[in-house]
């Protein structure tokens, strides 16, 4: 049955644009890229937060470097994808494993806390760099080159580039999941006391999960600068961390499309509540606070048979 | 002894102003079951978690086949093959006990920075995790997920983990910890059927376990081995008996 749903789904994201094209509202083709991207990025720290247990609060640090990597190389005549994104993914990485290095050396809050203290590092160095707008930011003045005759200023094309990439990250971290290095990671996180005394170097294992996650949310970045054309240091923003952890909570933490329900509800729900009122945010609040009280497992929880039984088991 | 494959010279852990380990000798003779029993309090424990890694020593020196271990983490020490089990029990209460198992088998198996194959295809795997859960007697439960075993499972479990490692010394933390009559003689038959093919160190309160189990004892009181010797021997001590024996009236 859940394969008919994902089917099912990739084909209404298929004839999505398609449809919005036809009535003419091309807006919302340009609002769908934005919950893929976010789909992205909110699963690439499921995948730490979820199944590795670790409790990052600064994930939007790799979000705005991936993004920064993408404007600062068209800043300076590098505008090709094929260079951009992969050095955004590389830079978001490297960031990643420096970061982690230092981090994955605590626990619990004290993990929270340095995490978040990191991210507001990058964010304070970003706004201090003059020479790329600083702290208002800095335009792109294109979208990346793609090359093959494809023009991502086409908002159709960049939409199904974004989907295409996303379903790969997507599957990519399906076969992750359940090869010996999810795995592993999601036995770290069930009992990582157990796991070194059966032999694994726990600190390696977690320390790579968190540089994977790191290039992938760099990655969506670098789609989220072509999307709105612009980067700030607002991107970085311990705000935006939070925005992601949220979506993670709402969509279901630990599942493999948490991230991507969270949110694709989340942006659903501010574009909607946001059209009623300027206080929208307490309308999501009001959502966060029944899916925490009644569906503590998110979105994807519900879906979740195997859940029900095992906890059936369990009690 | 110079052949012995566990060797402890001098360790010393202090926590604040308590001296859990009080410049300790031991060693370890490899193929025998060397039980090691202590009153309450006397530092078993804390020996255990610095002999496996996880703690580590103000002083001294532990050495494994010769080679100067003190240094090296918990999970390198599984690699050099010495292993242990908890006597809190510490095992994936989410998952399946071949699943559970395999894990363990897993980290001997070559690197696990692998990203592609799914787990549940490797075959050899769960035919070793199989085997295991056989030989600690959860045959006909492979499947059941581990947090729903019974609580006597469960311990055979943990020691299943331990012996997954397939290391060969083994430091198995109150194995009998919890269980019932019935439970600790089907615990007891499973470490003696053990004997022989690795080396045990067994910490243990059970003593009617010790002596049928043991080729020798070590006495652990305050922080020191008060005495070493066969079962026998131990029995008859008269400094042991005033520690330990003597609080026991189910003593033999």
């Amino acid at each position: 049955m859940r394969n008919r749903m994902v089917i099912g789904t990739l084909v209404l994201l298929l004839a999505f644009p398609l449809a919005a094209k036809h009535w003419d509202q091309l807006f919302y083709v340009s609002f769908a890229s934005r919950i893929l991207i976010y789909a992205v990025a909110a699963s690439s720290l499921n995948l730490i937060l979820g199944y590795g247990g670790m409790v990052s609060f600064g994930h939007a640090a790799f979000l705005g470097i991936g993004a920064y990597t993408v404007a600062i190389l068209m800043e300076q005549g590098v505008s090709s994808a094929w260079v951009s994104w992969p050095l955004a993914v590389g830079v978001s990485a490297l960031f990643a494993l420096a970061i982690g290095a230092i981090s994955l050396r605590t626990r619990g809050v004290y993990f929270i806390m340095i995490t978040l203290a990191f991210a507001q590092m990058v964010y304070y160095l970003l706004i201090s760099l003059r020479a790329y707008g600083g702290e208002d930011g800095l335009n792109l003045a294109e979208r990346s080159q793609v090359g093959f005759g494809l023009s991502l200023a086409n908002d159709l094309t960049f939409y199904y580039v974004v989907l295409a990439l996303g379903v790969a990250c997507l599957y990519l971290l399906r076969r992750l999941l359940n090869a010996r290095f999810g795995q592993v990671v999601q036995a770290i996180r069930d009992n990582e006391t157990r796991m070194e005394a059966i032999g694994f170097p726990t600190y390696r294992y977690k320390l790579i999960c968190f540089v994977l996650a790191g290039g992938v949310a760099g990655l969506a970045g670098a789609l989220l600068a072509n999307q709105s054309g612009f980067v700030s240091p607002n991107l970085l923003q311990w705000t935006q961390s939070g925005t992601l952890m949220v979506m993670v909570i709402l969509g279901g933490v630990g599942y493999l499309y948490g991230g991507a329900l969270g949110a694709a509800l989340f942006l659903v729900l501010e574009e909607v509540l946001s059209a009623y009122t300027l206080h929208w945010q307490l309308g999501l609040g009001l959502v966060l606070l029944a899916i925490v009280l009644y569906a503590h497992r998110g979105v994807a929880g519900l879906f979740d048979g195997r859940a029900a039984a095992r906890r059936g088991a369990d009690g | 002894m110079a052949d012995a494959v566990l060797r402890v010279e001098g360790l010393l852990k202090r926590f604040g102003g308590v001296t859990a380990t009080d410049r300790l000798n031991m060693s370890v003779v490899p193929g025998e079951i060397q039980a090691l029993i202590g009153p309450n309090g006397a530092g078993k424990t804390t020996l255990i978690q610095q002999l496996s890694g996880a703690l580590r020593a103000d002083d001294g020196k532990i050495f494994f086949d010769g080679r100067d271990i003190t240094r090296t983490s918990l999970h390198q020490r599984v690699h050099l093959g010495m292993a242990r089990s908890y006597q809190i029990t510490s095992i994936f209460r989410g998952s399946t006990v071949v699943h559970n198992l395999a894990l363990a088998v897993l980290a001997r198996n070559g690197s696990s920075l692998r990203f592609w194959r799914p787990l549940a295809r490797e075959q050899e795997l769960f035919d070793t995790a199989l085997a295991l859960a056989d030989q600690v007697g959860l045959a006909g439960r492979e499947n059941v997920v581990a947090g729903a075993l019974a609580h006597g499972e469960q311990r055979q479990l943990e020691v299943g983990l331990a012996l997954a490692t397939r290391a060969r010394l083994l430091l198995l933390d109150e194995p009998m910890a919890g269980l019932g009559p019935e439970e600790s003689q089907r615990m007891i038959t499973l470490i003696e059927k053990l004997k022989g093919t690795i080396t045990l160190l067994l910490v243990e309160h059970d003593m009617d376990a010790v002596f049928r189990l043991a080729d020798r004892i070590s006495v652990l009181d305050s922080g020191r081995i008060i005495a070493t010797g066969a079962p026998e021997v131990i029995r008859n001590d008269t400094e042991v008996k005033r520690a330990y024996l003597g609080e026991e009236s189910a003593a033999p």
